[in-house]
């Protein structure tokens, strides 16, 4: 898979941007010697990238995060480290979008830094959220993210998943919802992302299959 | 057949309630329930819906106030200080018998506390939501699953029993993503409300929505009767039971707290202690005649809950204080983890039936 320096995972509100942006942060990071991750998120409240900072530590990944972040106030504030993801020309950047458009404004300010040369930027969709289960309603919002970042896609990330519930069927069923999108905007299907229990009998169904870790919480049975 | 949906448990309620015919949402943000908001921001334009965002917490509430005295399916939501904020109105959609579903995704207090999650706002719920002598029906989803089911049951039992309705969850469950079927929201009863005000066009006698009486016999004998209705909402108490049959140890817990004291009753099975659960699913009414049952055969009880302790009193009340009460609890926005809850099972389990607790 080919990739750049800067890539952007930006999508719809819940599409998995934050999953996603973690589990190839540690991807890249067998590749690259300096890895930077960034929360651009100034939507979310909680399940910020933040809740991966001890693996993304133990993994010698940088996190770049509001000081807000997870803390008990909402304040929508951007990470004052943000500049460096964009001058260290060194280090290879995963940034971490808001959902919706509400949460794409904030990228949009660092539209001057960004050069087409060494960026892309991926639109993340879940075809099992509520908002977003048809091809058209996607595409509406994909076109006002793109107006609040002043951005243009680059590349489609299928991420239609149920959470860990999600069984290889739902995966299956979602690929025409994925291909129709990449059709209709002319964008190539990067990845479509499978959770790791999956992987296994999805690999001969699934073209550039991308495994997904979850994070696990306190109220989930232990995953046997 | 099933229809399933990956959803916050925010927008769960949002997608619920207008699957329950809900077309007229007030609303105020704050964290962590503004997706409530957003989502109906989003919908009800589409629908020919009302989403409206009201200039404060008190203007939403009474704006539900006249929508609901119009007969219309109507709903707000806030998070614990807004909650507080609605407190009066609250109080005058139960005096005015309004069928009414008001959401509370619970933070930490007091004060503005905190936008993490939170159990605290308990007392308000089922005591003391306003001033006066009246109930909420109060119900606490521990999935996001049952955050659809119950918000579609809330409106029912609102419309059924003509009062207000809760939901109490709180931000984790809130924020949480799960796999929702929304299949059930496609069948929902509806009531006839000839008490509401739907102009009489000079063809009937005119209906009166009012909570001022300048009778004392009359007000007296109007709460009297709206108490005999609470008796039969009592009938609607329910819980989730797990491992129950033969426990001895028994886990009170509800909302997302109930879930992480599966999990440790699960380890504390395997490590041979004789654990179980109830859950309350309806918190007002309380199922006392099922937590005094359980006391029959279990030798102590432990309440998990994210406050200072607020639900244990009820579990105490039931139970008539004849059975040790452990309380395992966080606050401030804090959740429990499954190791603490398994120490108290472990405390719980050492206690002789007949001992006080406040002796430990």
């Amino acid at each position: 898979m080919n990739y750049s320096r800067i890539t952007i995972f930006a999508g719809h509100y819940g599409s998995g941007k934050t999953s996603i942006a973690v589990n190839y942060a540690l991807w890249l990071k067998q590749r690259h010697q300096q890895v930077v991750i960034a929360d651009l998120d100034i939507v979310n409240p909680y399940f910020r990238t933040k809740d991966s900072s001890s693996i993304l530590q133990h993994s010698g990944i940088k996190l770049i995060s509001s000081v807000y972040a997870n803390s008990n106030l909402d304040i929508p504030a951007i990470p004052s480290e943000m500049n460096t993801v964009f001058d260290t020309k060194d280090c290879y950047a995963v940034i971490d979008v808001g959902g919706d458009d509400s949460g794409a404004l904030a990228l949009g300010r660092y539209n001057e830094k960004l050069s087409k040369d060494d960026t892309a930027a991926f639109l993340v969709v879940n075809k099992y959220r509520p908002l977003s289960r048809d091809v058209q309603s996607t595409l509406e919002i994909m076109s006002e993210i793109q107006s609040a970042a002043r951005l243009k896609f680059t590349g489609i990330i299928n991420n239609s998943n149920l959470g860990v519930a999600t069984t290889a069927q739902d995966v299956i069923e979602s690929i025409p919802y994925a291909e129709k999108i990449a059709e209709l905007t002319k964008l190539p299907l990067v990845m479509t992302t499978v959770k790791r229990s999956l992987c296994k009998g999805l690999e001969p169904y699934i073209k550039n299959l991308f495994p997904i870790d979850l994070e696990e919480y306190e109220w989930q049975k232990k995953q046997e | 057949m099933a229809d399933k949906v990956l959803m916050k448990g925010n927008e769960a309620i949002a997608e619920a309630a207008i699957m329950a015919g809900c077309r007229h949402f007030f609303g105020y943000p704050i964290t962590p329930q503004t997706e409530i908001s957003a989502y109906m921001a989003k919908r009800m334009p589409k629908i020919g819906g009302t989403f409206l965002q009201a200039e404060s917490e008190l203007a939403a509430i009474n704006m539900v106030y006249g929508a609901a005295a119009a007969g219309a399916r109507t709903m707000t939501s806030s998070s614990s200080p807004g909650i507080a904020l609605k407190s009066e109105g609250l109080s005058f959609l139960a005096a005015c018998d309004l069928p009414s579903v008001i959401v509370n995704i619970q933070r930490g207090g007091p004060g503005l506390g905190g936008i993490r999650p939170s159990q605290s706002d308990y007392f308000h719920a089922t005591r003391s939501t306003g001033h006066g002598d009246f109930h909420m029906i109060v119900l606490a989803p521990n999935t996001v699953q049952e955050m659809f089911d119950l918000t579609l049951e809330a409106f029912d039992l609102a419309d059924k029993y003509r009062m207000p309705a809760m939901i109490l969850g709180d931000g984790m469950l809130g924020q949480v993503m799960e796999p929702v079927d929304i299949s059930r929201g496609n069948n929902i009863k509806t009531y006839v409300k000839d008490w509401a005000l739907t102009g009489t066009k000079g063809l009937r006698k005119r209906n009166v929505v009012n909570s001022l009486y300048l009778s004392a016999e009359e007000l007296e004998l109007l709460n009297f009767q709206r108490f005999d209705k609470y008796k039969e909402v009592e009938k609607i108490a329910r819980t989730e039971d797990y491992l129950l049959e033969d426990a001895e140890v028994v886990v009170v817990a509800y909302g997302i707290c109930a879930r992480i004291a599966k999990n440790a009753i699960d380890t504390a099975r395997k490590n041979g202690i004789k654990a179980g659960l109830i859950r309350p699913v309806t918190l007002w009414p309380y199922p006392k005649h099922q937590l005094k049952a359980a006391a029959e055969k279990a030798k102590a009880f432990v309440v998990v809950e994210m406050s200072m302790g607020q639900m244990i009193e009820d579990v105490e009340l039931s139970i008539r204080c004849s059975r040790p009460v452990l309380l395992c609890n966080r606050t401030g926005g804090m959740v429990p983890t499954r190791e603490a809850v398994l120490e108290s099972i472990e405390k719980a389990a050492l206690l002789k039936g007949e001992q006080n607790a406040d002796s430990i």
